[in-house]
């Protein structure tokens, strides 16, 4: 069956903050100098910010440099930062740690946005300004020209049922071809791993290392909301070797919400690890209880994010495309953003393409234009000087005092020399090849949930709102059907039932009695991406499902 | 045999969790992950099977609301639809709005377009009201077959099989006529990316309630919204005589 296709001038994989940024630039530019321009945009959530994930503390700047004008413009930013707390934990207790002007994570001048409102807010000017915007469509495919530039993208075909063959309602996805194709899928993008391999892009840095965030928000007693505040903490429950801390932000937008949670670094080496588990124990810190106590749960999700920074950031442009945003991996990690470094990278990638793409006599060497312009720019740009200073914070943790020697790293050189020194530190590699067989770990005793401050992982990802279509092929898929029972149970104890945010994978005894097998919930899946990053044996391959499936994130 | 007119209403997607507004005056919508009620998108679909085996000339999709209505009026339209209507109402009316309004909106409707059929789910999954498909029929006199579980046009009549407490129940009914569509009557397609895309090109009338000569206002009021007691735990007992002193001890017996 034939495809059916279309053409725009540029094509943008993922309604983020990257690909929103970089299709409002465009129409900007188009505007301005009154040119012609299709822009498309495809997203696979069922509407812009329903797979949207963050803390978050949003620093003002790309939005300054995009929308001028954002407050009349009505950006949902309400909450300007007010206090600043950052703590370190022990069990019982709580260290004060100074927030000293000049440290990264200090947060003077920034605003606590709900993510997923602010992404939709930028979905919506970006139609005002003619960008085509398409919700609910995945782009499942890379389709190249011949010359072996990048042609544009195709959705999925959908109404396949689970053992693969064609239902009733069974359309062939569409295919939609650009001058250029962004690529703006957020951390660890499905699309962008074949580009990777595709165009050798990564063979000159270092192979990006990832963290999970998991996030609840939660409305609380009036009497305890600090509208503006700020917490942040390292320490308990994560050992001085687990990379982690936690955030606790007070929002002010009319209802005493605060949005929490943990994150923790995915080369964590203890097999018996739950993320899930860690985050909802420290929510029985006292100094976080305190806040939470009387209050109601009334959100849940999780998203991996990128931890690399300036090491492990990749070639960025290749015949007929590019990559943008958290994909290629933008975050600055102490301060704990990457939502400015994404909008602008997007802009950037927009300013690099218009002139091109709008050129009467354009002469090109391959049918998909090479704008190599966008790397020359963010090499130029306040990305890269900010990437670069805070390069060595993060690798500082791998010593054998861990997170104390990464604290007094970061107190010493980044806040004296802001990153001049000139050495730059290796991270410690891929994150699955860090886990240690189980047999050489011990088991961790996590305390059962108590309903009122922690909660089960089921109660919690049906609070995503997470859903697929039933009857299609599982989305999370092994290379070898045999290897999860052979390797990561064996060796590992099958880490993927306790990384997993979600409850997709379990190990469940076979029906003949001896022996597990991997049962794989795909439905409930949260698009997090922590088991195609985390697997031991790089045996899980995420795939994008049908779209419109995943969380139904609200404000996350 | 020339018009349908489908209704399609815009719900809280079924697999969100609903939370109650802490003034107990409704649950949460804003930002919510909103879709087509899935029994009318079993209508559409059944509307455009009809459509595609010329039964009927043009199908009309019509949704009442909030401009946000108007993306579920565009799937219908990518299903199929020739063309919508979109019958703003919005604020106090638009959630006050009930199967009575609904129904008298669509009967004139109905009355205005010429229709043959009017084709409506069952009931919405937010307010399970069940109520609009009966009421438009009383509205205009006209019979009615709900349940729909299957349809056939036979002439002027069309045969309806309805889906009963007591298993299934097969009808004649001459047209026009209003069906109510349940959810064994057929699977609803995909609407892809190019129908989407196509469905941009396709006019969505809009009017307002009172264009029709509706009167929007509620006999109904809505005191307070709760959500259901926490189920309490129960208790196990070992013998017999320890539930009957249990049930002593909390006056049952």
């Amino acid at each position: 069956m034939e495809r059916f296709a279309d053409e725009a001038d540029v094509v943008i994989v993922g309604g983020g903050p990257a690909g929103l940024s970089a299709a409002i630039r465009l129409k900007q530019l188009a505007n301005e100098q009154e040119k012609e321009l299709r822009v498309c945009l495809v997203e696979k959530a069922s509407q812009i910010g329903a797979h949207t994930l963050s803390g978050a503390c949003l620093e003002p700047s790309a939005l300054n440099e995009l929308f001028p004008d954002w407050k009349e413009r009505g950006a949902p930013l309400n909450t300007p930062v007010t206090e600043d707390v950052f703590s370190l934990l022990t069990k019982k207790y709580r260290i004060p740690v100074p927030m000293l002007p000049g440290l990264p994570m200090n947060n003077h001048g920034n605003y606590i946005v709900r993510l997923g409102h602010f992404v939709r807010w930028l979905g919506e000017q970006a139609e005002e300004l003619g960008v085509e915007i398409y919700p609910g469509y995945a782009a499942a495919e890379v389709l190249f020209h011949e010359d072996g530039s990048v042609k544009g993208i195709a959705t999925n075909d959908v109404g396949i049922a689970k053992d693969g063959s064609p239902k009733d309602v069974f359309e062939r996805g569409m295919e939609l071809h650009a001058k250029v194709t962004l690529f703006g899928e957020g951390c660890h993008g499905h699309l962008a791993k074949q580009l990777y391999r595709q165009f050798n892009l990564r063979e000159n840095c270092e192979p990006q290392t990832y963290a999970i965030g998991l996030k609840e928000v939660w409305l609380i007693d009036e009497k305890k909301w600090r509208p503006g505040r700020v917490e942040h903490s390292v320490g308990w429950p994560l050992n001085r070797n687990t990379y982690g801390g936690s955030f606790l932000y007070h929002l002010n937008e009319g209802e005493p919400l605060v949005a929490l949670g943990v994150v923790v670094g995915l080369d964590y080496t203890n097999p018996y690890l739950s993320p899930f588990r860690e985050f909802q124990r420290w929510k029985h810190h006292p100094f976080i209880a305190k806040t939470l106590e009387g209050g109601n749960r009334i959100a849940y999700g999780a998203r991996a994010l990128n931890e690399g920074g300036y090491q492990c950031l990749p070639k960025v442009t290749f015949p007929g495309g590019m990559l943008i945003g958290c994909s290629p991996g933008f975050m600055n990690v102490p301060k704990i953003k990457g939502t400015h470094t994404a909008m602008k990278s997007g802009m950037l990638a927009a300013e690099a393409i218009f002139p091109k793409v709008t050129a009467k006599d354009l002469a090109s060497e391959t049918a998909g234009l090479h704008v190599p312009e966008y790397e020359d720019n963010l090499k130029k740009s306040w990305i890269w000087k900010e990437l670069y200073s805070v390069r060595n914070i993060r690798p500082s943790f791998h010593n054998y005092f861990g997170l104390y020697g990464g604290m007094v790293y970061t107190g010493v050189f980044y806040w004296i020399l802001r990153g001049k020194e000139p050495w730059t530190l290796k991270h410690a590699g891929l994150d699955s090849a860090q886990l240690k067989p189980a047999k050489e770990c011990t088991a961790i005793e996590y305390p059962k949930p108590d309903g009122k401050l922690s909660f089960d992982l089921l109660s919690s990802v049906a609070l995503s709102g997470t859903n697929h279509e039933g009857d299609q092929p599982p989305h999370l898929t092994l290379k070898d059907d045999s290897i999860p029972v052979t390797n990561n149970l064996a060796i590992y104890d099958g880490p993927e039932q306790r990384f997993c945010p979600a409850g997709v994978y379990e190990y469940v005894p076979l029906e003949t009695g001896e022996g597990m097998r991997l049962q794989i919930n795909a439905q409930n899946c949260v698009h997090c991406k922590t088991c195609d990053i985390k697997d031991p044996s790089q045996n899980i391959n995420w795939v994008v499902p049908e779209g419109s499936g995943g969380p139904a994130y609200n404000g996350m | 045999m020339s018009r349908v007119l489908v209704g399609v209403k815009r719900v809280i997607d079924y697999a969100v969790k609903i939370r109650v507004k802490p003034d107990h005056s409704g649950v949460v919508t804003d930002g919510v992950k909103h879709s087509m009620n899935p029994f009318c998108e079993i209508a559409v679909e059944e509307a455009v099977k009809l459509k595609e085996k010329k039964f009927i000339k043009e199908v009309v999709a019509v949704s009442c609301g909030p401009t946000q209505v108007t993306e579920t009026i565009r799937t219908a339209l990518a299903m199929g639809c020739d063309r919508g209507i979109h019958v703003e109402v919005s604020g106090k009316d638009y959630e006050a709005m009930g199967p009575l309004q609904i129904s008298k909106i669509f009967a004139a409707l109905a009355k205005k377009e010429e229709a043959s059929l009017v084709i409506l789910g069952k009931q919405a999954i937010d307010d399970d009201c069940n109520q609009t498909g009966q009421m438009t029929a009383a509205l205009l006199d006209w019979p009615q077959g709900t349940f729909a579980s299957e349809v056939t046009i036979d002439g002027e009549k069309v045969k309806v099989v309805r889906e009963i407490d007591g298993g299934l129940e097969t009808i004649k009914i001459s047209m026009p006529a209003v069906l109510t569509a349940d959810l064994r009557l057929n699977t609803p397609r995909y609407a892809t990316l190019p129908n989407i895309m196509k469905a941009k090109k396709k006019k969505i009338a809009t009017m307002k309630p009172a264009d029709l000569g509706v009167d929007m206002v509620s006999r109904v009021e809505v005191l307070r919204v709760d959500e259901p007691p926490t189920r309490l735990a129960g208790v196990k007992v070992e013998t017999v005589d320890d539930l009957v002193a249990k049930l002593k001890a909390n006056g049952t017996i």
